[in-house]
């Protein structure tokens, strides 16, 4: 039994020495081939007699289940070996940069109005809009700003012909929606409520670093039965808390005059030690109301406007207006 | 609206300070838009008069004054201007005393004499930007007295920013009454007693308009025209802004700057018979005091007389007529027109004067003939002269009629609790007549507002005498509905959020642009053109999006941008028989490398397919056609008009090399432009099943002239009626080796597949070939 002892030790030590999964199948072949020294016990045992036989053969077999055990654990070892020399030779710079397109962005004054709408969304106004080329009668007449008002010199309007000019607020939108409301719902005992804001591109005819000659307003309009002065001084401290994620924001008004509100008022907004003018705003007029069907009785609203584009300057700390429009990348990239 | 601190607490002096009184006018609505101080801030400087005049013993250019400063003994000063001589009063700084710029007044020894102070130039003072020598004053200034209250110096000028309903505050009598409302202050006003008359002239007025309510003329003997005007009138005048001219003249404008009333004088003498308020006839054509001559119609009125027209009524005076500083007799003139009459008129020859501000917005016709006192008695004061009795002309006044203000309507509107004395005690300092009427009220305004007509406006006036600030901020009540979100719109933000993935930056043009670039790029030679632009760059309403884009990828390349990604949305413009349209297109350009510079990817210019990739990702999964068209702007051979259906809906191109040369771009630009209610509309998905047996592909390779479109061998395919076909893709494009010139290889990835079974050999071979015969019917060849 000598033998078979030399036969595993001898086996043992050369998987042991073998690194490469071919030779380790030829190192195989010497003790479990064909001609293998095992393979050739094994057939030795047909010259053993019956007695002998089972016990030489079940030697025989641990043996050979001990080298197998060997081989197979060998192999494995070298396989991973392989994989593991695989992968390191695969390993990548992980800090190289990304590869492909870039992201792009949306204009501040987009995102603004986005904000804008999201906020007042929330509270059930829906969004509207109307032409920017507008008949003197939507931006003026219907707004209770008739022909030759010294109001009128508060606009300084771009002119398309004698009947169109390019709207200098967004406040016709009001009147165009309040008449389409009205259409729709002037025949029932209480109309609902309007509730919209309408954002929207306007112009005026003045340029400096902080008078572009096309800018955006937000007009917001509420119309119901239950609606009042200190619920417009509510909405609009309510929302500028909310644009400006400020709790301690507030909202001072300020006696004012326009044609198509009464009471009248300009917005004011606490901003460090003092205030900044971000709109106006009242009580729709009655002449209004009038204008589009709607019992001033019954119904009573209030109607703002905000400049968006200060709101954005405040909101990302722009100072000049004008950069809003030059379609500079490096400015606008920057709110991406 | 200017005026002074001083002048307006002479009439109303509420317990503010400046900052005080400045912050309760802008929180009443009379906004301040400017505060400044009348003069530099100085002191320890007082009135002197110069006693002696010595020669420096040691300084040729210098005196050795004795100088009177209102005490028991003169005091020396080293002075060394050379209009100082002896007798004349000038300001002097006494020793402690700070001038402008911080210069501090020593005692100090000028070569070897003591000097006890300074005598003082106005430019000294800060009162002047330049002055020659010392500031000589009066002779009879008084002596000792500070320089600050001899010149009413400490006062501030206010300049008001007024909205045009307030025509009642352009005065100081009408400001008085507001900051008493404001501040529940007393009022001072100065009243002028009625003059007798004198002598017994009159002009006959006839008043022929309408627009006229009333007239007041009055004749003044034997003024003194040339009469030096006083100082504290000339300074009131110019701490308004008005400029000190002569004595008559600057009395109508003190009037009108005191009670809002403009005044006109006109020289007796160049007055030919009476004085009528007349229509302007057609044509009619008047030289104006600014030496401007003005043509008019009938909507204008006139002041005329029996020869000429002299004035335009509510406006300006005519030349010719006015009062000059030989003029010894006058004709003062105050009257009333109707705002709507006035309204625009000055406006339509580019004027704007004192006068028409003020009548267009609306003068207090009761205080006219108050004017005309006052008037009388400042003329008779300054210049003298013997006065006629009043013509005065009355036609028709604005009605004041009474309106009801109901306590509950307060409510309603403010959303604040006022009580019934609450509205009586705001009523009162208002000094608005009213009836109660149980819990309402009856409230006559008064005839210097103009602006009060309804409820809403007595209402505000409520409002702003208790303070808006004490009008809470109230959370809204309203009936809680959802607002409809339709399923089947796409919304722009998520369009605008695609783009942006995709890498571009959104813009914000300006919506008017350079004619030329309409033309150019549009091919609009009749753009929609405003009449008045800021600019020649500005004058025409874009037709496209594409001009601003173009201009922004010009910004950017002058700024050193090598990839520029630009879209934008936004409304376009054209005239249409005499209307506008104004359609909301969405537009991208792209400029540069498909993908920034980077290491893992090989550069590659942007071209049209890039392009269409991002226009088809928009519309997805509608599909789109392409046909080859031509548009001004873009390559005529790689140009293509878009069509979602049967509609064409935008244009997508690679700018003409013409215009890359004329707009100095280095590299070919790719643009679309889509019209954006065609992005936005959809539809609701309606789910169909999905096959549970495995697709089956077939690649078809064919070969077609260069010439060949896709499109036109699509177009054949999808006419072919197979039973299992269920897509044909187009995934290779071959030209070049094995090919003849002039041919492509065009290669289809056929999918095919039915919803019951699995397909056998025979059914895709059969399916297959029926595509093939299609392809081989347009001259394609199966590619060996």
């Amino acid at each position: 039994m000598q033998a078979l002892q030399t036969i595993l030790d001898d086996a043992l030590a050369v998987f042991a020495a073998t690194n490469d999964a071919a030779a380790l199948e030829q190192a195989k072949a010497r003790y479990l081939g064909r001609e293998g020294s095992l393979t050739a016990l094994l057939k030795g045992l047909g010259k053993l007699s019956v007695e002998e036989r089972p016990a030489a053969g079940a030697r025989i077999n641990v043996i050979k289940q001990q080298i197998e055990a060997a081989l197979n654990a060998r192999r494995d070892a070298i396989q991973q070996q392989a994989l593991q020399l695989k992968l390191a030779a695969e390993s990548l710079d992980v800090t190289l940069p990304g590869r492909g397109l870039a992201a792009g962005g949306l204009h501040p004054v987009t995102r603004t109005l986005e904000r804008i709408e999201t906020l007042f969304h929330s509270i059930g106004f829906d969004v509207a809009d109307g032409p920017e080329i507008e008949t003197d009668f939507y931006n003026f007449t219907a707004l209770n700003i008739p022909e030759n008002h010294p109001a009128r010199a508060m606009h300084d309007t771009f002119y398309i012909d004698a009947k169109h000019v390019l709207r200098t607020h967004t406040s016709p939108i009001q009147v165009r929606y309040m008449q389409a409301h009205i259409e729709k719902f002037g025949n029932e005992a209480t109309m609902p409520d309007i509730r919209i804001i309408a954002p929207g591109r306007v112009y005026r005819v003045d340029s400096d670093a902080t008078h572009s000659p096309m800018f955006h307003q937000v007009e917001g309009l509420w119309i119901g039965e239950q609606v009042s002065f200190a619920n417009l001084k509510g909405v609009v401290q309510d929302f500028l808390q909310r644009y400006f994620e400020r709790d301690d924001l507030t909202v001072r008004f300020r006696p004012s005059f326009f044609p198509f509100t009464e009471p009248s008022a300009e917005m004011d907004m606490s901003w460090g030690d003092g205030w900044l003018e971000i709109g106006g705003c009242g009580m729709v007029h009655p002449n209004v109301l009038k204008h589009v069907n709607i019992d001033s009785e019954k119904y009573l609203g209030f109607a703002f406007g905000l400049g968006v584009e200060r709101l954005a300057m405040l909101r990302y700390g722009v100072n000049d207006l004008r950069q809003f429009y030059e379609g500079d990348l490096r400015f606008l990239k920057q709110f991406n | 609206m200017k005026f002074s601190e001083n002048w307006l607490r002479s009439w109303a002096n509420p317990a503010l300070d400046t900052d005080g009184l400045g912050h309760q006018l802008t929180m009443a609505g009379l906004e301040v838009e400017a505060q400044e101080a009348a003069a530099p801030t100085f002191n320890n400087v007082v009135v002197a008069e110069v006693l002696e005049v010595v020669k420096h013993p040691n300084a040729d250019r210098l005196n050795v004054c004795q100088v009177n400063v209102g005490e028991a003994a003169p005091i020396t000063i080293v002075c060394g201007a050379s209009n100082v001589a002896v007798g004349v009063k000038v300001p002097c700084a006494r020793i402690g005393a700070v001038l402008p710029g911080d210069f501090k007044i020593k005692q100090a020894k000028v070569r070897n004499v003591e000097s006890f102070g300074m005598l003082c130039s106005a430019k000294e003072l800060g009162l002047a930007e330049e002055s020659q020598g010392l500031w000589l004053l009066p002779a009879d200034a008084p002596v000792g007295t500070t320089i600050r209250a001899y010149l009413d110096l400490d006062d501030t000028l206010y300049t008001l920013k007024l909205t045009p309903n307030r025509s009642d505050c352009l005065g100081i009598a009408g400001l008085a009454r507001e900051v008493a409302a404001i501040t529940g202050c007393a009022i001072t006003p100065v009243v002028a007693a009625p003059v007798a008359d004198s002598v017994p002239d009159t002009l006959p007025v006839t008043v022929s308009a309408a627009a006229c309510g009333l007239y007041c003329g009055r004749v003044v003997r034997g003024v003194n025209a040339a009469a030096a005007t006083p100082d504290w009138m000339v300074r009131r005048l110019e701490r308004s802004g008005i400029r000190s001219i002569s004595a008559v003249v600057d009395i109508t404008n003190y009037v009108l700057l005191e009670l809002g009333q403009p005044m006109h004088a006109f020289d007796l003498a160049r007055l030919s018979g009476g004085i009528t308020v007349r229509p302007a006839a057609a044509g009619e054509k008047l030289e104006l005091l600014n030496g401007q001559t003005v043509e008019l119609n009938p909507d204008y009125l006139l002041i005329a007389d029996d020869a000429r027209a002299l004035a335009l009524a509510g406006i300006m005076g005519g030349a010719g007529s006015g009062v000059e500083t030989t003029t010894t007799d006058v004709f003062l003139e105050a009257a009333w027109f109707d705002p709507n009459a006035i309204a625009g008129k000055a406006r339509s020859f580019g004027l704007n004067t004192d006068s028409s501000f003020r009548f267009e917005r609306g003068v207090d016709f009761v205080a006219t003939r108050a004017a005309m006192e006052r008037a009388t008695q400042l003329l008779l004061d300054i210049c003298g002269g013997a006065v006629g009795p009043i013509s005065e002309v009355r036609g028709e006044l604005p009605q004041r009629a009474p309106i009801l203000l109901r306590t509950s309507r307060v409510k309603r509107v403010l959303g604040i609790d006022l009580s019934v004395q609450q509205i009586e005690g705001i009523l009162d300092r208002l000094r608005f007549r009213f009836a109660l009427q149980g819990a309402d009220f009856l409230v006559t305004p008064p005839s210097y507002r103009f602006d009060l007509g309804i409820e809403a406006d007595l209402i505000e006036e409520l409002a702003r005498i208790h303070g808006y600030d004490n009008i809470p901020a109230l959370p809204p009540q309203g009936q809680l509905s959802m607002l409809p979100v339709s399923e089947s719109l796409r919304p722009l933000r998520r369009l605008r959020q695609l783009l942006v993935s995709r890498d571009y930056q959104e813009t914000v043009s300006y919506a008017f642009l350079e004619a030329d670039v309409e033309r150019d790029l549009c091919g609009n030679s009749a753009p929609v053109t405003l009449q008045n632009p800021i600019a020649s760059q500005f004058s025409v309403m874009r037709s496209s999006l594409l001009g601003g884009l173009v201009g922004a990828l010009r910004v950017n390349l002058s700024r050193r941008q090598p990839r520029v990604r630009l879209f934008e949305s936004g409304a376009c413009f054209a005239a249409v028989d005499g209307s506008y349209t104004q359609t909301e297109r969405l537009a991208g350009l792209c400029y540069g490398s498909i993908q920034p510079e980077q290491w893992g990817a090989a550069a590659r210019s942007v071209d049209f397919y890039d392009a269409k990739g991002d226009v088809e990702a928009l519309f997805a999964p509608r599909s789109l056609c392409f046909v080859a068209a031509t548009h001004p702007a873009s390559h005529p051979g790689r140009s293509a008009q878009i069509f979602l259906g049967e509609q064409a809906i935008g244009w997508i191109g690679e700018i003409h090399p013409q215009w890359q040369q004329q707009y100095d771009l280095p590299q070919a630009a790719v643009w679309f432009e889509v019209e954006l209610a065609a992005l936005l509309s959809g539809s609701v998905t309606r789910a169909s099943d999905v096959s549970r047996f495995p697709p089956v592909r077939r690649d078809l390779a064919v070969v077609v002239d260069e010439s060949v479109a896709l499109d036109s061998l699509l177009d054949e395919l999808r006419a072919v009626r197979t039973e299992y076909v269920v897509g044909v893709e187009l995934f290779d494009v071959y030209r070049g080796k094995g090919l003849e010139n002039g041919k492509k290889s065009l290669a289809f990835r056929v999918l095919l597949q039915d919803t019951q079974k699995t397909l056998t050999d025979a059914e895709i071979e059969r399916d297959v070939g029926q595509l093939l015969v299609a392809l081989q019917s347009c001259g394609a060849q199966l590619r060996g």
